[in-house]
């Protein structure tokens, strides 16, 4: 699904807090992310998974604490900036496929956008509705649209918060399918998941939040089952 | 260069949402011309009168119409989180506050021009033979009411009772400009008009000053 044109990239939290007037949603967490790795996170609702993402994807600032890229060239190389795919689709509803896909090809300079637009259209399975406005895509298809601005700039590191949500098996099975030729490509794939599933399979380390703070993390067979079958509980 | 490209492509994208749409055009027209046919009708002005007070109420119209049009600027980004997917991929948060105040003023600046005819014939003042400088004071007033009022909309979109914090902030920060606008305005239509430089002067620093501050702290007005 992509290609990568540079050294893999890892992510390093140290002592991240993030702090929401009282409310602590992250709590000192820290994690040494390698390029290449594809780590699940785990966890109840308000756990601190979206935040966490979000950090890592530079929304959001953390309160305290330091977020850094291990073998990332640049901040202004787009194939630097993460890939983030979030619970809302992220691009416009009044804009078509290909235009919300040409606009963040353009923002993100890669070069040649329209031909980088309909690649990745054929490949989410939409290129047939290249011209409608996302307005009318049904649930799934914003999650493929939103998956294919998440690739459009090459990422070094992805980012998907419950990347399955709206997506049908076939669906599902295409983004297992499709995250797997990424990864094996080196890209470092970080995404928090709700049980076991296809998608799941592809893990290589599960890392468990409660409370905002980090209660488990392993990468080896047992746990790693263990914590992604009983992860949310 | 990436400042430049960006600020251009997200300009070509507000251009392209608001004329397929055109809903902030739309209402903002509509919105000026009716309040200025209810106060013509209202005060019933003779010319000298209309001279004096008719570009302080064209002013306070355009304050209107501009609240309505700066209040959906961030606000239509949070529908499906665009804003942080355009944070995410622009190299300077600058240009997403760039590219929506130079389409804020531009859309404020069609519907001054689209009203102007409007305003001439409702309140009897030719606007003609001074239409250039006219065109400059509407440029640089409008110009203040977005750079002004684009930060602004970045703020209350984020808050709670949004709808009422913007012209709630808006309004005086916007004293300064709308008072010199309709000075240099009523200067200009008067029936010996005199351009007033200093107004001028001073609307285009003001513009100045803010579209600094705005350029040094934008990105602080754009976090969670």
């Amino acid at each position: 699904m992509t290609s990568l044109t540079l050294p893999p990239t890892g992510l390093r939290f140290e002592n991240i807090d993030k702090r929401y007037g009282g409310l602590f949603a992250l709590r000192r967490v820290s994690l040494e992310i390698s390029p290449g790795e594809c780590v699940v996170l785990t966890g109840r609702n308000g756990s601190g998974k979206t935040t966490l993402l979000r950090v890592a994807a530079r929304i959001v600032r953390p309160t305290a604490g330091k977020l850094s890229f291990p073998g990332a060239s640049t901040e202004t190389d787009a194939n630097g900036r993460p890939g983030y795919v979030a619970h809302t689709t992220m691009v416009y509803d009044e804009l078509t496929a290909e235009e919300n896909l040409v606009l963040f090809a353009r923002l993100q300079n890669v070069p040649e956008p329209a031909a980088r637009s309909e690649e990745l259209l054929r490949e989410v399975g939409l290129y047939d509705r290249r011209s409608s406005p996302v307005r009318t895509f049904s649930r799934g298809m914003r999650q493929r649209i939103a998956i294919a601005r998440a690739l459009i700039h090459r990422p070094s590191v992805l980012l998907f918060d419950e990347p399955a949500t709206g997506l049908d098996p076939l669906g599902i099975s295409w983004l297992a399918k499709s995250l797997g030729e990424v990864h094996r490509a080196g890209c470092t794939v970080v995404m928090s998941l709700h049980g076991e599933s296809e998608i799941s399979a592809l893990a290589t380390r599960a890392v468990r939040l409660d409370g905002g703070s980090v209660v488990a993390d392993t990468n080896s067979g047992a746990s790693l089952h263990s914590i992604l079958a009983f992860g949310g509980g | 260069m990436s400042l430049l490209s960006n600020t251009a492509t997200l300009l070509g994208k507000e251009l392209r949402t608001e004329f397929r749409s055109r809903e902030l055009l739309t209402t903002t027209v509509v919105f000026i011309l009716v309040v200025l046919i209810l106060f013509s009708f209202a005060i019933s002005p003779t010319t000298e009168e209309s001279r004096e007070f008719g570009p302080g109420l064209l002013w306070l119209a355009i304050l209107f119409a501009a609240s309505l049009m700066l209040q959906p600027c961030f606000l239509r980004e949070q529908a499906n989180d665009t804003l942080s997917s355009l944070r995410l991929a622009v190299s300077d948060p600058f240009a997403i506050f760039l590219a929506k105040l130079i389409a804020n003023t531009f859309f404020l600046l069609l519907t001054e021009t689209l009203m102007l005819p409007f305003f001439a014939a409702f309140y009897n003042i030719p606007v003609l033979p001074q239409v250039h400088y006219l065109l400059l004071v509407l440029f640089l007033g409008s110009l203040g009411v977005s750079i002004v009022g684009t930060a602004l909309s970045a703020i209350s979109a984020q808050a709670r009772m949004r709808e009422l914090l913007l012209p709630l902030l808006l309004l005086p920060l916007l004293t300064p400009v709308l008072v010199v606008s309709a000075t240099v305005s009523v200067s200009l239509l008067d029936r010996e008009p005199v351009v007033q430089w200093k107004g001028v002067g001073f609307l285009a620093i003001f513009d100045f000053i803010f579209l600094t501050a705005l350029w040094l702290f934008g990105e602080y007005l754009l976090e969670e």
